[in-house]
């Protein structure tokens, strides 16, 4: 079931330039939600931004009835959410999507830039089932991977940068400890990244889901604006994703 | 107690508030968050005759007030609707139409005999006026004798309330009208998406695949607004205005210009319950402005 309720901001917090966090306070009980979905969020008082923004769910604390957003800035909209404070209120239409499947019992969490944020959450998951799993976080530098330290209690935390400046230096799937045999993978974050990892996947004959994040206006599967290409034909990144089984991509794997 | 009914043709909606095509899916897309009964309509997405893709991605762009869209008429074929949707949206307890698209004069016939078997859709909704598929689409709603003709073959195989939705791309809106109207069309909805364009000027390239796409939203209302009392003060049969609108305030603009009944499009993007909002807000003007029925307001303009 899917809803459209005002949250409170409990708190913000600015993770160096490009990042911030909300914990999002719910008036009531919180829905169930699974790690990987997301959240369609009102931006109010820009003249550029009309349609709500797509973030992904970073954290959930069913106690204090919160979610967690970790937002990257990237343009109008996320510039204009990063004004937001305390006490301010934020409309959420949530939870939207289909998540991941939480599988596996040697899992390798692979993250990029702001796509590390669903995977807090799929970690505490993990951990609901008894599974610790591998947690790779990559970005260009250090400054590009925000809250790192939140990941060390839910599994082994790797790291690796493009310029050495946390980790091992190099891309995400040149990590010594990327070619383990784990027996599930997702992935979420800068396409290069999830296809270079697929394709390892898809090699090893490992499942593998990635979180896709195409260009969205409803949410919900009304609009039809943000299909990606699959086996059955154009689907919904919204509603039959964001994380779909790699395999089930059309044409994800080839170079482009 | 305020009446908010009105007619199209013969068909008496609960209230004037539908929503209009490729916004509302098949309504259950939006079943979490309104109930569907308190729409005056529903206009499910448009279908042809064959299941469609439509374009490849990027197929959206936001811009000022609005959006371009480029879906390119996707949807699963008539087929596939009269077995597998129809039967799940047939009960929903409001007045429902379908969108019939096509790229032929056959292809709109074919689609709009298969929807005249059922007996809980009771008007159909020609789309002559999509901007977002090579074949026929606005191709049709251009021309005064191109739509003069998809309207009267449509006419001849399909019984029940026929809807032709117009394009804004044109010279004069009134010409297709008139020329509908005498085709027999039982009532007119517009406008459509405007053809527009937009450039990442960082990429150098246009955000859309298709380059161009139809414009939506809050930007298009005025345009929308003054195309709908034109036409309205020059035919007989009724008028669906849509264009824009996310408020009370913007429906009641369309129906003071003469609809009799309005869709809600884009703003069902950012606000999945702005359609039972609008519902309440004409009810709240009737009030206080003491009016006991809705259509003492429209075409007042």
């Amino acid at each position: 079931m899917k809803h459209i309720t005002d949250f409170t901001i409990l708190r913000r917090q600015q993770l160096g330039s490009h990042y911030f966090s909300l914990i999002l306070h719910h008036p009531g009980q919180l829905p169930s939600i699974q790690a990987g979905q997301f959240v369609e969020v009102e931006v109010k008082g820009c003249r550029e931004v009309m349609l709500r923004r797509p973030i992904s769910i970073h954290d959930v604390d069913y106690t204090a009835n919160t979610l967690t957003l970790l937002v990257q800035i990237v343009g109008n909209g996320t510039r204009q959410l990063a004004t937001l404070n305390e006490g301010d209120t934020l409309n959420l239409v949530y939870p939207l999507g289909h998540g991941f499947s939480v599988q596996g019992a040697a899992p390798l969490l692979v993250g990029g830039g702001a796509g590390i944020a669903p995977l807090l959450y799929l970690a505490k998951c993990y951990n609901g089932r008894g599974v610790r799993p591998t947690i790779l976080l990559g970005g260009r530098t250090k400054e590009l991977i925000p809250v790192r330290g939140a990941f060390e209690p839910y599994g082994q935390v790797l790291y690796s940068t493009e310029d050495g400046s946390l980790g091992e230096k190099g891309l995400v799937t040149q990590h010594p400890l990327f070619s383990v045999p784990y027996d599930h993978i997702c992935t979420c974050g800068p396409t290069p990244m999830m296809k270079a990892v697929g394709r390892y996947a898809v090699e090893k004959g490992i499942p593998c889901e990635v979180s896709l994040e195409n260009m969205m206006a409803c949410g919900i599967g009304a609009c039809l604006c943000c299909v990606t290409d699959t086996v059955d034909g154009h689907k919904c990144v919204c509603k039959e994703g964001p994380v779909f089984d790699v395999t089930k991509l059309a044409g994800f794997l080839e170079n482009k | 107690m305020v009446n908010l009914s009105t007619k199209i043709h013969n068909i008496t909606l609960k209230n004037p508030v539908m929503t209009a095509s490729g916004t509302f899916g098949y309504g259950e897309e939006f079943a979490d968050f309104i109930d569907l009964s308190r729409l005056g309509g529903i206009i499910v997405k448009g279908t042809t005759g064959e299941r469609r893709q439509g374009n490849p991605y990027p197929r959206m762009a936001e811009t000022p007030s609005g959006m371009l869209n480029a879906v390119g008429l996707q949807n699963v074929g008539v087929e596939t609707f009269c077995r597998e949707v129809y039967p799940r949206i047939k009960d929903i307890d409001t007045k429902i139409f379908v969108n019939v698209s096509g790229s032929s004069i056959e292809e709109y016939c074919h689609v709009a005999e298969m929807i005249d078997e059922f007996d809980n859709i009771p008007g159909i909704e020609l789309n002559i006026s999509c901007p977002n598929v090579k074949k026929g689409g606005m191709g049709f709603g251009t021309n005064p004798d191109m739509a003069a003709q998809v309207v009267r073959a449509v006419r001849e195989v399909y019984h029940k309330t026929l809807i032709v939705k117009l394009t804004p791309n044109v010279t004069s809106v009134v010409d297709i009208a008139k020329a509908v109207e005498q085709a027999g069309a039982d009532s007119v909805s517009l406008i459509n998406t405007l053809l527009g364009m937009a450039i990442d000027v960082e990429r150098q390239r246009p955000y859309l695949s298709t380059i161009t796409g139809g414009l939506s939203g809050p930007c298009v209302k005025p345009v929308a607004v003054r195309m709908v009392w034109q036409v309205a003060h020059a035919v007989q049969i009724p008028v669906v205005g849509l264009g824009g609108i996310a408020s009370a305030a913007d429906a009641l603009e369309f129906l003071m210009a003469g609809a009799k009944a309005v869709e809600v499009g884009t703003a069902n993007f950012v606000d999945p319950t702005v359609t039972i909002k609008i519902v309440e807000g004409l009810e709240d003007y009737c009030q206080r402005h003491n009016i006991q029925d809705i259509n003492d307001i429209i075409g007042i303009i």
